[in-house]
């Protein structure tokens, strides 16, 4: 039972650490609650889907299992990519100047629209995910299946190129600075706006991929999949420290674990709440999240 | 990329978009609605920089001016006389469908006005406003079916119990800045629904409560929907009154001046923290009225009345009227409740188009169809092309 449930938390937490990583880094650069980032893990479940079906008009699934997958995450991760990059346009850089409050609306605005588009699109009922991948093995008591393998090693890869391209690139680094000081940053060249939309790009991708994996691993998408998952990986990125890219990903761990832990010794009806409760003791307590610097208050 | 394609090109960006989710035949009629919106757009505002169409501006703005002379010849009392008794006659010559639409109109004016004081006057984004409604509503449904008590003394139990909800989440975010705060908020509102859906011996959980007692006077229970329609107006006109009031006090000024900048207020003698509770104790007092009404009303409730869309509705309602503005929050109460009951067939895209405006309204025009004049005369530092990084 413990072993079980830490595997079944860590399989959770790491695609919440996905999602996080989106939020923590459009929070570290513009200061906004993209609220509408959670659709976007959502559109890339829908994606997947979607891609399935091409790939087996296409005849590519009975050539190769591994490479129907690796079209599959590309095709929903790149459309979700579009879809950060166009929603940023659209509605939060003409904000850039507003008052907080006006991007933070527009942002639940386009969250609302997003889910709806969904819906009118491909229907109000659940979708069924093919699974993809089979098999698993037995550890003890618990059981590991070869789709939360799977979803782990895809987390950890993804994590490790994110923390070597902002580590290693000039890109990268241009994102640091932009995040430090966005004055500063243009002052000294660095295309801001350019630089805003990269972000929105690779949390969009990111989150693309979350989508793809959770698909997978329960095996049905809905339109409203989105908001649940979203609060939960802004959740995670506040545990984190807001801002913080290992926060994220350490906090959707915690999360993911905090919640197993919780819905299988506490009570699984209140599964959703313990999210909330952790939200909120952390900010009372460490708003700054677990790696976070403290930072004073800015008006 | 030349200007004159521009809009081509968002059309087919949309089209191209949405192609995998909508199938194409779906997806080029989007596209060619993005395309003919993107025309319209840039003609208007073509249109409105040549000389003609800034002679027609004037010419607008010039009509608007002397409209706006000639209402204010009309003697208030008079203007407000008409209104009254237009208000108190409708129902005399309303069907009984459009006195159930101004009823609802009248709820959601009570709450987007309640919402406004806390959004609106103190600058801080509630997003779990329906928590409020459903503490007032549940209160009523409780000690109603079960203790009997009346719909009167509900009324100021079920605001007070709201009020004391609003202070204890007031009481942790104080600290809290613009964002996170929407967060918790919006988290406390889930926990809400969540405990009512769950917590059966106490609310009944997801079957709701049954039964509950109409408003009644001497013995006599109001069951025409007449009589709902006048306690609403007279709950509605009892908030614009009290929140007039505080608009035009200090308490009202000192909100104003935390909204704009929380350090200044606190260096000019405002007690930020005191200030800030108020905020959502009054706040909530509304919603805590509107729930008793809404549960004695319905006669029956659910969590599912009380969703997280919900709060987006009443907050869209004081984000399109206009953030502040006691005319501008009723008037979008009422555009956001009639609309939706006229456009039945549109029902599925109801949502869609909300999400949409509320974008739209951001960027075109963030201060809401009847902002409020004080607006224009405040500071707006952030405005400013440079001073905006924070």
């Amino acid at each position: 039972m413990l072993l079980q449930q830490l595997i079944n938390g860590l399989t959770l937490g790491s695609v919440y650490a996905l999602i996080a990583l989106g939020y923590t880094m459009v929070y570290g650069i513009i200061e906004l609650i993209n609220f509408a980032h959670g659709e976007i893990y959502m559109i890339g479940a829908y994606m997947g889907i979607v891609a399935l079906a091409a790939a087996a008009a296409l005849g590519l699934s009975e050539v190769s299992a591994a490479l129907t997958l690796l079209g599959v995450f590309g095709a929903a991760m790149l459309y979700c990519g579009a879809y950060g990059v166009t929603m940023e346009r659209v509605a939060y850089r003409p904000l850039r100047q507003a008052p907080r409050l006006s991007p933070l609306i527009s942002a639940l605005g386009m969250s609302i629209f997003l889910q709806n588009y969904v819906m009118l699109a491909q229907g109000a009922r659940d979708k069924a995910f093919p699974a993809l991948i089979g098999g698993g093995f037995e550890v003890g008591p618990a059981r590991v299946t070869a789709i939360q393998l799977f979803i782990m090693a895809t987390s950890l890869l993804l994590m490790f190129l994110l923390h070597t391209f902002v580590r290693r690139t000039r890109l990268g680094k241009a994102m640091r600075a932009t995040a430090q000081d966005r004055r500063m940053a243009a002052l000294v060249g660095i295309n801001v706006d350019q630089i805003i939309s990269v972000t929105f790009l690779i949390g969009s991708l990111l989150a693309g991929a979350a989508g793809v994996m959770v698909a997978l691993y329960y095996g049905l998408v809905n339109f409203f999949i989105g908001y649940v998952a979203g609060i939960k990986a802004f959740t995670a990125a506040v545990l984190g420290g807001i801002g913080n890219i290992p926060g994220a990903m350490l906090g959707g761990l915690l999360l993911g674990l905090i919640e197993s832990f919780g819905a299988g010794y506490i009570s699984a009806e209140y599964k959703d709440v313990f999210a909330f409760a952790i939200l909120v003791l952390v900010l009372i307590f460490r708003p700054a999240g677990l790696l976070g610097e403290q930072v004073p208050q800015r008006a | 990329m030349s200007r004159a394609l521009r809009p081509l090109a968002y059309g087919v960006w949309a089209a191209l978009l949405a192609l995998p989710l909508m199938g194409p035949l779906r997806a080029a009629l989007l596209g060619g609605v993005v395309l003919v919106m993107t025309l319209a757009f840039l003609g208007a505002r073509a249109l409105s920089r040549r000389p003609l169409g800034s002679a027609l501006r004037q010419q607008a703005a010039g009509l608007g001016r002397a409209i706006r002379q000639q209402a204010a010849a009309i003697p208030r009392p008079l203007l407000a006389g008409l209104v009254g008794a237009g208000l108190l006659l409708f129902p005399h010559v309303a069907s009984r469908y459009h006195i159930d639409v101004a009823t609802l109109v009248g709820i959601y004016v009570v709450l987007a006005l309640g919402l406004n004081v806390v959004v609106g006057l103190a600058g801080l984004l509630d997003l779990g406003y329906v928590a409020f409604y459903a503490v007032g509503a549940y209160a009523f449904a409780i000690l109603g079916t079960r203790a009997e008590v009346s719909f009167w003394a509900a009324l100021p139990i079920g605001a007070i119990l709201a009020a004391i909800f609003g202070i204890l989440l007031g009481i942790p975010v104080l600290r809290l800045r613009g964002d996170y705060l929407a967060i918790v908020t919006l988290g406390f509102g889930e926990m809400i629904r969540i405990t009512l859906n769950n917590w059966d011996a106490f609310t009944n959980g997801p079957n709701g409560i049954l039964n509950i007692p109409r408003p009644s006077v001497l013995g006599f229970a109001l069951r025409d929907p007449m009589y709902h329609y006048y306690l609403i107006l007279g709950l509605g006109l009892f908030t614009v009154w009290v929140i007039g009031r505080l608009n035009n006090s200090w308490v009202g000024r000192a909100w104003i001046a935390m909204r704009e900048d929380e350090l200044a207020a606190e260096a000019m003698g405002i007690n930020v923290m005191r200030m800030k509770l108020l905020a959502f104790a009054m706040g909530a007092t509304w919603a805590g009225f509107a729930g008793v009404f809404f549960a004695s009303k319905q006669t029956f409730i659910s969590p599912e009345s009380f969703t997280f869309f919900e709060s987006v509705i009443i907050l869209s309602m004081v984000v399109f009227g206009g953030m502040g503005s006691i005319p501008g929050v009723i008037l979008g109460a009422a555009i956001l409740v009639i609309l939706p009951e006229v456009m039945r067939e549109f029902a599925f895209y109801r949502m869609l188009l909300f999400g949409g405006a509320m974008v739209l309204m951001m960027v075109l025009r963030p201060q809401g169809l009847l902002p409020n004049p004080r607006r224009k005369v405040e500071l707006h530092p952030g405005e400013e092309r440079l001073g905006a990084a924070a």
